[in-house]
């Protein structure tokens, strides 16, 4: 097998470096040749050398769908990323119960939502539920955590003005489906809304879901944000570790 | 004969617990009135349009009477009186009433009777409309005919009608038998049913009289060319459920989600306000030949498919016994169910199965509606296909009638184009390709499939004789289904429920009830 170049990566299908990559795309033309011979162009603009439609097919009223292969062109230098993530250490859920005992001595008040259209609470339901997802618990089983799940579709506005009303310590808010970006501008004006209520300095604010990351929740004014494959642990644990840091104990 | 082996009297008990729990609440439906069902009154006598300020006018007369405390006579009343007493149409009255040139409170007044007299030739014009659209649907059916069960159920939802209307097209041509048209977010909530034509919505396209029309006219074109009725999909349950019912039986809907349970959970509607109303939806919905949905599927995303499954049944018989006190015929009641449990879970398959025949035991002439996984679904689009294809397996095998189709990038976006063309791919070779499944295999006595189908009937009894006991409202009230809790007196648009007058009317209820001809 040949040897990885971690200063050159590129994908890998089943020979080192052969750059082998699968896509599928819809073209708003006809079905034929031509669309064929459209999609293999528009591949080799996207950097795939020896593309192929492997399949395609009619969609009706003038479109076409492609499954792609091609050769992948370029490469990155996996040495040099950084990648900007929560720096803490996930702790347990007993462990976050012994330090809420231990450091905070209160009980610590979450309250969060799926904010805006997004009417999903997956998101939110698995970080907060009781049952939480897949074996991991959520914040409503810790003790010492009043977790304040207020589902899905909900304004910012009345977000914020529930965290007032409890004095709330974190703020976590959900973004699933998504259309045209809108999570974006929606978590911006969250971040904006908590700022002007003077609420901003004495809260934790996260965010989550499938497109958010570390990166774009600090951008966008936020403590943290959490990709997929995050349990309730790594939400308190960054919280609570925030909070003693930032003596909001 | 039952591959199950369900004890046919504690289906029985069952369902005459759902009877009587329907019928508590159907009291209390038939004391009261509210300014959606009166609104629908209003259009069904030929109301339409907005104001100057974009109110719809069906609003502005039914608030106007509705602020002087006069709503408790019903709307038919006050038009029927103002038509005696000015002669002028209803649309011209509410058109007067909104400029202002006409105060239709403050006419002489005449009998009940005498208004409903008054308004009776309009009843029968509006319900011949309703009767028209009905034999035209007949009609095609019998000359296009139909896609198999279970059929093919796809979402569009871009905001703008002409933009669905490619979608449509396109998904029909695909194979898609139903097409439904998303709301945009949070439309359940508007006390209005916005007016006219609509290119701007988000995660949806408004429900329009108007949109619906296109939407219509789009279908039966393809329908044509396709060789096969499409159905047509909208969604009433919120604050209008009427009002949509109405609009969808004039304009040839034939499937309308219609549930004040999901409205009450999930919309936080209020109950009283969303039950009231939920009665006089359905009682069109019954007349037009319209399938109306009910939300159960719903429950198992915020509470747990495989500990509340009994929870969806329990609600499947209340559902029924709604739709019986409106006069729906079981061929028109799409009870919702899901495919939804972790799929972690050991022989989830299995139970799986064993839940959609029983549904479909339980309820054999009614037009299930089984809905895909959703809360499992990571954005592994490739498990996620196969996610579906249990569920379209489940399907066929268990004969479920309107197949939501899973898309595999659920919770990722809104479908793409090609999402619903893998769907219905995906369907139409697993329905095909195991069609008569059901009827050949049969189910090991004492086995996992009919202990969990016998397990969750005695479950959803013994909820039942518990609803029974402390009543619909309490019961939501502490959170048994979905896990959600509701009161009595929270949610939107209680101000909207009147306590109906001694003489108040509804020229609509009955002669739909009969289905008058």
């Amino acid at each position: 097998m040949g040897k990885v170049d971690l200063t050159r990566v590129k994908p890998y299908g089943d020979t080192m470096n052969d750059g082998m990559t699968e896509l599928t795309f819809t073209l708003p033309v006809p079905h034929g040749p031509e669309a064929d011979e459209a999609a293999r162009q528009l591949c080799k603009k996207m950097g795939f050398d020896e593309a192929k439609a492997a399949f395609s097919k009619d969609l009706g009223q003038g479109f076409t769908f492609f499954v792609m292969y091609g050769k992948c062109v370029h490469t990155v230098d996996f040495t040099s990323i950084k990648v900007a993530k929560a720096d803490v250490e996930v702790m347990s859920r007993e462990v976050c119960q012994e330090y809420i005992a231990e450091h905070i001595k209160r009980s610590v008040v979450i309250v969060g939502a799926t904010t805006g259209t997004d009417a999903h609470t997956v998101g939110i339901d698995a970080i907060m539920n009781m049952k939480g997802f897949h074996g991991h618990y959520g914040l409503e089983r810790y003790k010492g955590i009043e977790a304040v799940n207020m589902g899905s579709q909900v304004p910012n506005e009345a977000l914020i003005a529930k965290a007032i009303e409890l004095n709330a310590d974190a703020v976590i808010v959900s973004q699933v489906v998504t259309q045209k970006d809108v999570h974006v501008s929606n978590l911006t004006n969250l971040a904006e809304l908590a700022e002007a209520e003077g609420i901003r300095d004495r809260i934790v604010l996260c965010c989550g879901g499938p497109w958010i990351s570390y990166e774009l929740a600090q951008e966008l004014g936020f403590d943290a944000g959490f990709g997929p494959h995050t349990y309730a642990e790594d939400v308190a644990s960054f919280i609570l570790t925030e909070m003693v840091k930032r003596k909001l104990v | 004969m039952s591959k199950l082996n369900l004890d046919p009297k504690v289906v029985n008990g069952a369902r005459s617990r759902a009877a009587r729990i329907a019928g508590k609440v159907q009291e209390f439906i038939d004391e009261h009135t509210t300014v959606s069902t009166e609104r629908t009154v209003a259009r069904l006598l030929g109301v339409d349009g907005v104001d100057s300020l974009e109110s719809p006018l069906p609003n502005v007369f039914v608030d106007r009477i509705k602020d002087a405390g006069l709503l408790d006579r019903g709307c038919a009343y006050w038009l029927g009186n103002t038509m005696l007493a000015t002669g002028l149409s209803p649309q011209r009255i509410a058109e007067e009433t909104a400029l202002g040139t006409l105060d239709p409170l403050k006419l002489p007044t005449v009998s009940a009777g005498e208004a409903e007299n008054a308004v009776a030739p309009l009843v029968l014009k509006a319900l011949a409309r309703i009767r028209a659209q009905r034999e035209e649907r007949e009609t095609l059916l019998g000359k296009l005919g139909e896609g198999k069960r279970p059929y093919l159920y796809v979402i569009v939802a871009t905001g703008n009608i002409y933009e669905d209307v490619v979608q449509a097209r396109a998904a029909a041509r695909q194979g898609a038998d139903i097409i439904a048209v998303i709301r945009t977010t949070a439309q359940s909530l508007l006390d209005y049913v916005p007016y006219g034509p609509t290119t701007e919505g988000f995660g949806g396209t408004y429900a329009t009289q108007e949109n619906f029309r296109i939407m219509r006219k789009a279908l039966d074109e393809v329908g044509e060319e396709v060789g096969r009725y499409i159905r047509l999909c909208n969604y009433s349950s919120g604050m209008c459920m009427p009002e949509i019912a109405a609009m969808g039986a004039l304009e040839r809907l034939d499937v309308l989600l219609n549930d004040a349970l999901y409205g009450i959970l999930f919309r936080d509607i209020n109950m009283q306000r969303t039950l009231v109303d939920q009665f006089f939806s359905r009682a069109i919905i019954g007349y037009s030949g319209i399938i109306f949905n009910s939300g159960e599927d719903n429950y198992l995303t915020t509470a747990d498919a495989f500990e509340e499954a009994h929870t969806v049944l329990a609600s499947q018989f209340i559902n029924e016994q709604f739709a019986v006190l409106a006069g729906i015929p079981e061929e028109q009641m799409g009870l919702g169910h899901a495919f939804e449990m972790d799929p972690e879970i050991e022989d989830g398959f299995l139970y799986e199965l064993a839940q959609a025949v029983m549904a479909k035991e339980i309820f054999p002439n009614a037009a299930l509606k089984y809905m895909p996984p959703t809360k499992f679904m990571t954005g592994n689009i490739f498990k996620g296909h196969i996610q579906d294809a249990l569920f379209n397996l489940v399907a066929v095998w268990s004969g479920q009638s309107l197949q939501l189709l899973g898309m595999l990038t659920e919770a990722i976006h809104t479908p793409h184009l090609q999402d619903r063309f893998l769907s219905i791919e995906n369907a139409s070779y697993i329905f095909n390709n195991a069609r008569h499944i059901g009827d050949e295999i049969e189910f090991k006595e004492n086995g996992i499939i009919r202990n969990r189908a016998k397990f969750v009937l005695s479950e959803a009894d013994a909820l039942l004789r518990q609803i029974e006991e402390d009543g619909l409202f309490s019961t939501i009230e502490q959170g048994k289904f979905g896990g959600v809790k509701r009161s009595r007196e929270g949610g939107k648009g209680l101000a909207g429920v009147v306590v109906k007058h001694g003489d108040y009317f509804n020229p609509f209820i009955e002669p739909m009830m009969r289905g008058v001809k």
